[in-house]
């Protein structure tokens, strides 16, 4: 600060970049509190006219102009924690068959491959889940589930394919590359030594990745997951394809339901009235306020889990 | 017969991947003796010792062959299981490393649950008489349920210590144990290993000759993966047979 002060004129190049970058800086911190306010005022309509109700009300009725968002909350929760219940077992198996037991000419190609599933795009996951995993869905996994534990309320009606189990499938596909490199690189993290220690304690592998990985790592896992969650909440396009866009709340795992993005990608270009489209943006809303405190809360666990890594 | 056959070496050789990183070491160990394996860095002592309770085997292309017996039996034969013979050898590392996630009482406890003991008595009990051992008790008593990363490096080396003597293990290797620490910390590790030498084994590697001096009953000089020289310490130190060992102790190369 000093050196800046009294040599003002020398220094202006330096003052100017700085200057530059520091605005740019601010720019995009900024960004994010104009959507919002940018949401919150297009949104005032349906905000006024509603209030709470918008939460709690499970009527979608454009043509009426009734607007409740509660069917594509839940189906934005249901569909995002279906996703994370499936892909969390299988990355954090897939992270520590890569960083614990897999040989290096094995586990440097294979972690190439999970992180590219990331780099599918979003429409193409939806067409493969309309061609295979709808059908496979409708004619043996939902079958089979109908009949073994169709008495539970979470697997009655009819198998359709597409619905809110479809849904839940390929976000958990597409969140596994999420929650799977995350955690391999809290695992790569804890030092070699660790686990000789516990081996040397006299432990198994599998106790070693259970004392030395795993309970090491738990918050950064828990980022990991969170950081899947959110992106989840957020998907759009292939959600928008499999999950049957009928915004009702069922019990049941098989039934089409709607996700606050499905409905937006849905209804946004057709929105003719003040009140639909004011409607459709406090969904944004919500779900911009929903992702963005679930990202927090991972950037939390992580950041919590790298400061307790480093010994004293 | 002046060597014990206790626990001991027989044609021990080590390789990572092509490099012989040990060569047709034979040493014997003595019970309730603590032995030295001092040499410049790289001479292979770390890697001897890690054959020692089949740890060398756990890194990728790693091989071990000839024998090592523990009162007779070998360590390698086809029956041992590695798992549980490492309850029997304990070892303490360079750096101090409790596990993060772990109260001070875990640490300790870990090995006995590892070993299927679930009983709290029988826990609590093991964990106060390891921590006792390693003169740690008074300091911790307090604070068993803090992290063991909580503590001073010092009592965190302590803590491994405990750590490993809760399974009460015959021998107990340690890989270069002070060298992290400050020279307080490391004379009460010092003082304890010469304690500790009436329950267990020890066999300790360093960088420090005065250590080894100071605190074991034979030593051996290991260079370049060789076995130089292996006798009494005093012997060693003041009278070594070896002109590679008397250029070594006396500071003339490594």
């Amino acid at each position: 600060m000093i050196r800046s002060k009294s040599h003002k004129d020398i220094h202006f190049a330096d003052r100017f970049f700085a200057g530059t970058l520091q605005a740019i800086a601010w720019g995009v911190p900024l960004l994010l509190v104009f959507i919002a306010i940018f949401l919150t005022w297009k949104s005032l309509p349906t905000i006024r006219l509603f209030g709470f109700s918008f939460l709690t009300s499970q009527t979608w009725d454009p043509v009426q102009d009734q607007f409740g968002a509660l069917p594509v909350v839940y189906g934005t929760l249901v569909s995002s924690f279906l996703a994370v219940l499936l892909a969390a077992p299988i990355s954090i198996g897939v992270a520590l068959f890569l960083t614990e037991l897999a040989p290096s000419w094995l586990a440097r190609p294979v972690g190439f491959l999970v992180e590219m599933l990331a780099a599918i795009p979003s429409v193409v996951y939806g067409l493969w889940g309309i061609f295979v995993l709808a059908p496979l869905l409708r004619t043996t996994v939902q079958p089979a589930l109908a009949k073994s534990l169709g008495h539970f309320p979470l697997f009655e009606g009819p198998p359709l394919g597409v619905g809110m189990m479809a849904a839940g499938v390929i976000l958990a596909i597409m969140i596994i590359p999420t929650i799977a490199t995350l955690s391999r690189e809290v695992f790569l993290a804890i030092p070699a030594i660790q686990r000789e220690n516990a081996l040397a304690l006299g432990a198994t592998r599998w106790e070693m990745m259970q004392i030395a990985v795993l309970k090491t790592a738990r918050s950064g896992i828990l980022g990991a997951i969170i950081l899947g969650l959110g992106r989840a909440l957020g998907e759009t396009m292939a959600v928008t394809m499999l999950i049957g866009n009928r915004a009702e709340i069922s019990a049941s795992l098989l039934a089409p339901g709607q996700t606050m993005s499905s409905l937006l990608a849905n209804e946004y270009a057709e929105a003719s009235g003040e009140l639909h489209l004011s409607a459709l943006l406090e969904v944004g809303l919500l779900l911009f306020l929903v992702t963005f405190i679930i990202n927090a809360l991972a950037r939390l666990f992580v950041w919590r889990s790298t400061l307790g890594k480093s010994p004293r | 017969m002046e060597i014990s056959s206790f626990f001991s070496t027989r044609d021990l050789n080590a390789w990572f991947g092509k490099t012989l990183a040990v060569r047709a070491v034979n040493m014997s160990f003595a019970e309730n003796t603590v032995s030295a394996i001092i040499g410049p860095s790289g001479c292979g002592k770390s890697t001897f010792l890690r054959c020692l309770n089949r740890l060398h085997e756990e890194v990728p292309g790693a091989r071990v062959n000839g024998t090592v017996l523990l009162e007779n039996k070998n360590i390698y034969s086809k029956d041992v299981d590695p798992v549980e013979l490492r309850r029997q050898i304990g070892m303490v590392f360079q750096k101090p490393n409790p596990f993060p996630a772990f109260s001070v009482f875990d640490n300790v406890a870990v090995g006995l649950k590892l070993a299927g003991i679930r009983k709290s008595t029988i826990l609590k009990d093991a964990v106060e008489r390891s921590l006792r051992m390693a003169a740690l008790w008074d300091e911790v008593k307090d604070k068993l349920n803090d992290a063991g990363t909580s503590l001073s490096g010092g009592q965190q080396q302590r803590l491994c210590i405990a750590r490993a003597l809760a399974v009460e293990p015959r021998v107990l290797l340690m890989d270069e144990p002070t060298s992290a620490l400050d020279p307080i910390s490391t004379a009460k590790i010092e003082e304890l290993v010469s304690e500790l030498k009436k329950a267990v084994t020890i066999i300790i590697v360093t960088h420090n000759m005065q250590q080894a001096a100071r605190i074991s009953d034979q030593t051996a000089f290991f260079l370049l993966g060789d076995l130089i020289e292996y006798g009494a310490t005093s012997q060693l130190f003041t009278a070594p047979k070896d002109n590679r060992t008397e250029r070594y102790i006396t500071g003339r190369f490594g």
